[in-house]
């Protein structure tokens, strides 16, 4: 049975915001599993990390699996810090996003994240001797490599797992994008990324949306939609779904995932309920045909 | 005191050749194909031109190491075995990787050839580095260019192998190995294609105002006056608009160069075993000026003499050159 999930929140939302998600997602939403964490900038994580036990307690009791997910750049003391206590934890739940946290975590079970690029067969069948459970492909990932990763993963008894919507993560760097725009760099950046919810959008100079900037983090302007593509990518092994939060109805987004999962409703009519949701923002599958990532490829007609 | 080796970029076998009479104490290399990070066409070697090459080199005491530093895409990786098994045949001194099924290999399929850590593995922490050091006995990391150099020597005390920093040419910020904007755009992967904005890809569009559009797949990346030199639309260099920036702006990083020549003394002095220059798409007389420049700058900082490095700076991008995230943390 194929599982949806929901990633970690890439964003500096609010505490109160995050509160008040994850308990809408612990009574409303049709996920099976839910990623928590903060993944890309270590400086956010004290606004909301006391929380962090309220919310796994809610999620927990409303039946979801939860998740750590570890940061994806790990190069500060604290950072270090972390990632190797949260490699430490005595739980099989955990997702690891960088190979310091692999390092501590030795070879106690865990998850690989998305940010560990497990390309192909012979990545996985290394990580798998040394504990992973469970691979996230990376995003930009083509159906053909999919289809390979997923049987390979697959017959070594690993959940695997890709991205089916939500932005996509294109770069991370050492340098605050976000701070910068502002004239201000990472240290003093006054948490300026808390007023851009869904990214800072970025235009080109002829005024077409292109990227959105997320403090370190880079992201795609067009949410990844693989609704049309589900069905190929469960027969192809892929156990696991993920939706990436973003500041649409996600409760709504879920139910449009695993009504298409259940084949509950048409395609057809699952793609308007998405496109609704999402409104002006762009809807792309490029990565999954072998295109350029921000194109949306039409289903092919077939009989 | 480190042996401060110069370690130079060959992108054709004449550049290589050329790297070799100026001084370089070991160039870098990749096959005409996907296994490397510089796959653009007219560059690298065959595998007929990298044996000739090697014997150059060898010959005068120059290292050749080999790259192979892309990510093989599932159902691909026969590609990337291949390579290497040409590579150890031809006897090149190491392999540099990044993806852990290639390491694994290679580790196991040739233990008498070096491998060094990719800067496309983005290893930046003691943790990660010893990671890669444990599981596939790697001898050396080049390290990711968002480290300053306090930073590079705490991290030296903590890890058992050598550090390759790169010291000047392009200045790659987003973390390597993690970016997948060419994608986005173009529909080929820095990651599984070895392809950074790709050249095939370029458009420089003259608009009615006498202003020029440098676009990538038809996005426009920057826009120049008329009197402005139009620069290379590589996407993290481009000048684009945020709500309260209208008047666009480089949101990324502006198109300048690394020159690290002054930080040299230091970075030896915080245990650098190795100076990477960057350029395999470079000319040969690009090559010929920054080698022997740094060839004779390092020399002389090991004499003990004052190094001289003016000429470094006619040779960067735009004329503009940064010492990066190395001096500051201002940087980021």
């Amino acid at each position: 049975m194929t599982k949806l999930t929901l990633g970690p929140i890439a964003y500096h939302w609010p505490a109160d915001k995050r509160r008040d998600f994850y308990a809408r997602i612990a009574d409303e939403a049709a996920v099976d599993e839910v990623y928590l964490g903060e993944v890309i900038c270590s400086k956010r994580a004290p606004f909301h990390e006391a929380d962090l036990p309220t919310i796994i307690d809610r999620l927990e009791r409303a039946g979801k699996r939860v998740i750590l997910s570890t940061l994806a750049e790990v190069m500060l003391k604290r950072e270090r810090k972390a990632t190797g206590d949260l490699a430490e934890m005595d739980t099989p739940e955990i997702e690891i996003n960088n190979a310091a946290g692999l390092f501590v975590r030795g070879k106690r079970p865990h998850r690989i994240g998305p940010f560990m690029n497990a390309y192909n067969e012979a990545t996985i069948a290394w990580m798998v001797r040394q504990g992973a459970t469970h691979v996230c492909l990376p995003s930009e990932m083509p159906a053909s490599a999919i289809a390979v990763a997923a049987g390979a993963a697959h017959k070594l008894g690993l959940g695997v797992e890709v991205q089916v919507f939500g932005r996509a993560s294109l770069a991370v760097s050492a340098r605050c994008y976000h701070a910068r725009a502002h004239g201000r760099t990472k240290d003093n950046c006054q948490f300026i990324c808390e007023a851009d919810l869904d990214g800072m959008p970025l235009r080109t100079r002829d005024d077409k949306p292109i990227l959105r900037v997320n403090g370190i983090q880079t992201l795609s302007e067009s949410y990844i939609d693989l609704l049309p593509e589900i069905a190929r990518l469960v027969a192809d092994g892929v156990s696991h779904l993920r939706l990436m939060p973003q500041t649409v109805d996600m409760v709504a987004v879920a139910k449009v995932f695993r009504d298409a999962l259940d084949a509950r409703v048409p395609l057809a009519e699952a793609e308007a309920r998405l496109a609704t949701l999402c409104g002006e923002v762009g809807l792309s599958n490029g990565f999954y045909h072998g295109e350029a990532g921000y194109r949306r490829i039409a289903m092919a007609a077939t009989a | 005191m480190s042996l401060a080796e110069l370690i130079c970029p060959a992108g054709t076998p004449a550049a290589l050749r050329t790297a070799v009479d100026a001084g370089a104490d070991a160039v870098y290399c990749g096959f005409q194909d996907a296994t490397n990070a510089r796959n653009f066409p007219g560059l690298n070697f065959t595998p007929d031109e990298l044996a000739a090459s090697v014997a150059y080199a060898h010959e005068r005491g120059t290292k050749v190491l080999l790259a192979l530093n892309t990510y093989p895409p599932a159902g691909k990786v026969d590609l990337w075995r291949q390579a290497a098994e040409t590579g150890a045949l031809l006897g090149v001194d190491a392999f540099i990787v990044a993806d852990m099924g290639v390491a694994d290999y290679i580790a196991r399929t040739y233990p008498e050839i070096r491998l060094h850590l990719s800067v496309q593995a983005a290893a930046s922490s003691p943790e990660a580095i010893r990671y890669y050091c444990e599981n596939f006995g790697v001898k050396r990391v080049v390290l990711p260019r968002i480290l300053t150099i306090p930073e590079i020597r705490q991290i030296r005390k903590e890890i058992p192998c050598e550090i390759e920093t790169f010291i000047f040419g392009n200045h790659g910020l987003m973390v390597e190995g993690r970016c997948s904007l060419t994608n986005y755009l173009t529909g080929q992967s820095t990651n599984m294609d070895g392809v950074c904005s790709p050249a095939s890809d370029v458009d420089y569009v003259r608009e009615p105002d006498g202003s020029m559009s440098s676009q990538l797949a038809g996005f426009t990346i920057d826009r120049f006056g008329p009197d402005e030199k139009a620069g290379y639309p590589t996407i993290c260099k481009g000048r684009y608009t945020a709500p309260h920036r209208p008047e666009g702006y480089y949101a990324f990083e502006e198109p300048v160069s690394l020159n690290l020549s002054r930080l040299l003394p230091e970075l030896i002095d915080a245990g650098v075993h190795a100076f990477k220059i960057e350029g395999r798409q470079r000319s040969k007389s690009y090559v010929r000026g920054v080698v022997s420049a740094f060839r004779a700058a390092v020399d002389d900082i090991r004499a003990g003499r004052e190094a001289n490095m003016a000429d470094l700076v006619a040779l960067t991008e735009g004329q503009k050159q940064t010492q990066g995230a190395f001096q500051t943390k201002k940087w980021r």
